[in-house]
């Protein structure tokens, strides 16, 4: 199957008084039609710089995109003027963000933030796109949708104001949505329902989703492939059934091992990863993560290792993947 | 009902904090002047627990549901409406500030926010010594250096890290600070309050590993206050589970997990995401329908009736009691 989006080598770096921060340092992925990708890392690994990336939406002026192709239909955003980015944007590609109070305008309406979009991308009529907002309410689960269209954000819970994020970015029949921590800030049962709304959503239409995450946990259940983040870079890349059961990257490792879970025997005493994240404007040489791997060989601290295939689309940024993968093997 | 309830958990003796029949109830203003009551907010309605000395229980609930402010009645932060707070057989919620003082010292409490809860212009150092300053624990100087030194490698940070400020430091540091200050008067009770939920999934282990080892190195007794259930399972010895200002379900660990009796705890547990898609495949998940009601106008009756999957009719009229369904295993529901 032809990719969607296929991000080549990208890097957006910013220009601080500290220095240049490699906030996404070569990081290269593609998305399928219709599929769940998931971008796993902790806050700061450069996750979200990477999709706003796509939508061109950095920063400036401290922030830029400095390298890298990103192609979308096989056209490279990149070299876009303003103009057409801007009918892609909510169009073709729209995003969903962790806090939907900030993202929705306090002072709109509901109904007037979903028509707004339409009537930017779409010629569209009052009438016939009041009517579609309604619609979009319906199709994304909220009850009495012609009541509610009048209603300011405010007046909706935070799973309801999610809700209508969704059914804002549906609204133009995008083919690839991110959704940029999607349920951080919504309780469990809340976070369920959004999830499993999104996943029927995007089947129903065949919409490409990617989720952005810190929670490995969160994804398991709705992904179809997984890639990990650390300090700007992809570290590892696979399938969700390979990546949650043969972890070859002992960041990924460490991630799975360090949460408590709910089907399995309680251990006395819970595994963490050592240390801490590292600055990245201040990055030590060799492999980023060295300073807390429990694998460390000599070599680690000299050279940075790539990203490099192992077997069947199973790619890691580790020395010594495999004896990494053969003691994982061992001990399940 | 509580009296029993807490009595039949623990036996006088071994209990450290008792809480009886607690009730805060904010009000709401209207009015141009905002001077006219327009009604409650029954934030913790009824909640009685115990706390075994050494033990730690777990508190869990959805936001909104009335935790923290349990957590913050239990030390007199914000004192209850109504019922009882026992704490090593004195009743704290009938004192005056001037008589509650000196316990203070005994009962502190770690913050969700490490970012909000150490002030930026104070170094750690000061920020440590604060309380052994003011409750006057050194006779000078010299000794509470020595005690900051001490507090700080206790929680596994470096003794020169005292001259830093909060913004020199990360996420997960700045928690170990947390947890030092709250260390400094060494307490016999502490409250966590989500302690861990605004660090990153690399770290929240760590400050797990560390609050465990100390609870068994001082004998600490903790209230842990969390919505993540995984966790809570891993940390805690008994549970309490809490909906919109209620208790619906408490019982030790292992039986809570294995054997959930109420529906709410039931749904909650099947939204707890596992990191594994094979297990995900074959598990079964209760999606609630609709959200947690408002506790302003808490619906008649069971506070869950309205997304119980199991509801009958006459769940909407009486308020279900918290009964012992099986030894050590409570209850709030009907239909069990």
């Amino acid at each position: 199957m032809a990719d969607l989006l296929e991000v080549r080598d990208l890097r957006t770096y910013f220009y601080t008084s500290q220095g240049v921060v490699k906030a996404v340092d070569g990081v290269s992925y593609d998305v399928r039609p219709g599929e769940t990708v998931a971008l796993v890392g902790e806050s700061g690994c450069g996750k979200t710089m990477s999709a706003l990336s796509v939508m061109r939406l950095v920063p400036k002026p401290q922030g830029a995109i400095v390298g890298g192709e990103i192609l979308f239909h096989g056209r490279n955003l990149l070299t876009l003027d303003e103009e057409e980015m801007r009918r892609i944007r909510g169009a073709e590609i729209a995003m969903i963000f962790q806090e939907p109070m900030s993202s929705l305008n306090p002072v709109l309406t509901i109904g007037r933030q979903i028509t707004e979009t339409l009537e930017a991308h779409q010629t569209i009529s009052k009438e016939e796109a009041g009517r579609r907002a309604r619609e979009l309410l319906h199709l994304v689960g909220i009850p009495d949708p012609a009541r509610r269209l009048s209603e300011y954000p405010h007046q909706f819970s935070g799973g309801m104001r999610q809700r209508v994020m969704i059914a804002i970015a549906l609204s133009c029949k995008p083919t690839l949505v991110l959704a940029d921590e999607p349920t951080t800030a919504l309780d469990v049962t809340i976070q369920a329902q959004i999830l499993e709304l999104m996943r029927d959503l995007t089947r129903k239409f065949g919409v490409a989703l990617m989720i952005i995450t810190h929670n490995l946990g969160v994804v398991a259940r709705y992904a179809d492939r997984v890639n990990v983040m650390y300090a700007g870079k992809i570290i590892e890349s696979a399938s969700a059934r390979e990546i949650y059961q043969n972890p070859c990257h002992p960041y990924t490792l460490g991630l799975l091992r360090s949460v408590p879970r709910l089907d399995q025997p309680r251990r006395a005493k819970l595994d963490p990863i050592e240390g801490q994240p590292p600055d990245l404007w201040n990055l030590p040489a060799g492999c980023s993560f060295a300073p807390r791997c429990k694998f460390l060989v000599e070599r680690c601290v000299q050279e940075a290792p790539l990203l490099r295939e192992l077997e069947n689309q199973h790619r890691s940024a580790c020395w010594v993947a495999e004896t990494l993968q053969q003691k994982t093997v061992l001990s399940s | 009902m509580p009296e029993t309830h807490n009595s039949q958990l623990t036996t006088q003796s071994s209990m450290l904090v008792e809480v009886r029949g607690l009730k805060k109830f904010f009000p709401v203003y209207s009015g141009f002047f905002g001077q006219r009551v327009e009604g409650w907010v029954r934030a913790v309605d009824e909640v009685s627990f115990a706390i075994c000395r050494g033990e730690t229980l777990g508190l869990v609930g959805e936001s909104g549901c009335g935790k923290t402010t349990t957590g913050r009645c239990v030390l007199q932060l914000d004192r209850p409406t109504a019922g009882e707070v026992w704490f090593n057989g004195q009743e704290l919620a009938r004192m005056t500030d001037a008589e509650l003082r000196p316990l203070r010292r005994k009962m502190q409490v770690v913050f969700q926010d490490p970012y909000s809860s150490l002030n930026p212009r104070m170094t750690i150092g000061q920020i440590i010594s604060e309380p052994i300053l003011v409750h006057r624990i050194s006779q000078n100087g010299g000794e509470c250096r020595d005690r900051v030194d001490e507090l700080l490698q206790v929680v596994g940070l470096n003794p020169l890290m005292a001259g830093r400020y909060p913004h020199e430091m990360s996420g997960g540091q700045r928690q170990r600070v947390g947890v030092a200050r709250a260390l400094a008067l060494e307490p016999e009770f502490i409250v966590c309050d989500e302690p861990i939920s605004a660090l990153d999934v690399s770290i929240q282990a760590q400050i797990i590993n560390l609050l465990e080892e100390l609870q068994e190195r001082f004998g600490l007794t903790y209230l842990f206050i969390a919505h993540d259930l995984s966790v809570v399972r891993h940390i805690s010895d008994r549970i309490v589970v809490m909906y919109l200002g209620k208790v619906v379900e408490i019982a030790d660990r292992q039986e809570l997990y294995e054997n959930p009796l109420h529906p709410y705890t039931k749904a909650l547990l099947s939204a707890v995401p596992i990191p594994d898609p094979a297990v995900e495949a074959k598990r079964e998940r209760i999606v609630l329908k609709g959200e947690i009601p408002s506790s302003l106008s808490p619906p008649r009756g069971c506070v869950f009736y309205r997304r119980c999957p199991i509801a009958v009719e006459e769940c909407g009229q009486g308020i279900p009691e918290l009964r012992e369904v099986q030894p050590r295993h409570w209850a709030a529901c009907i239909r069990i």
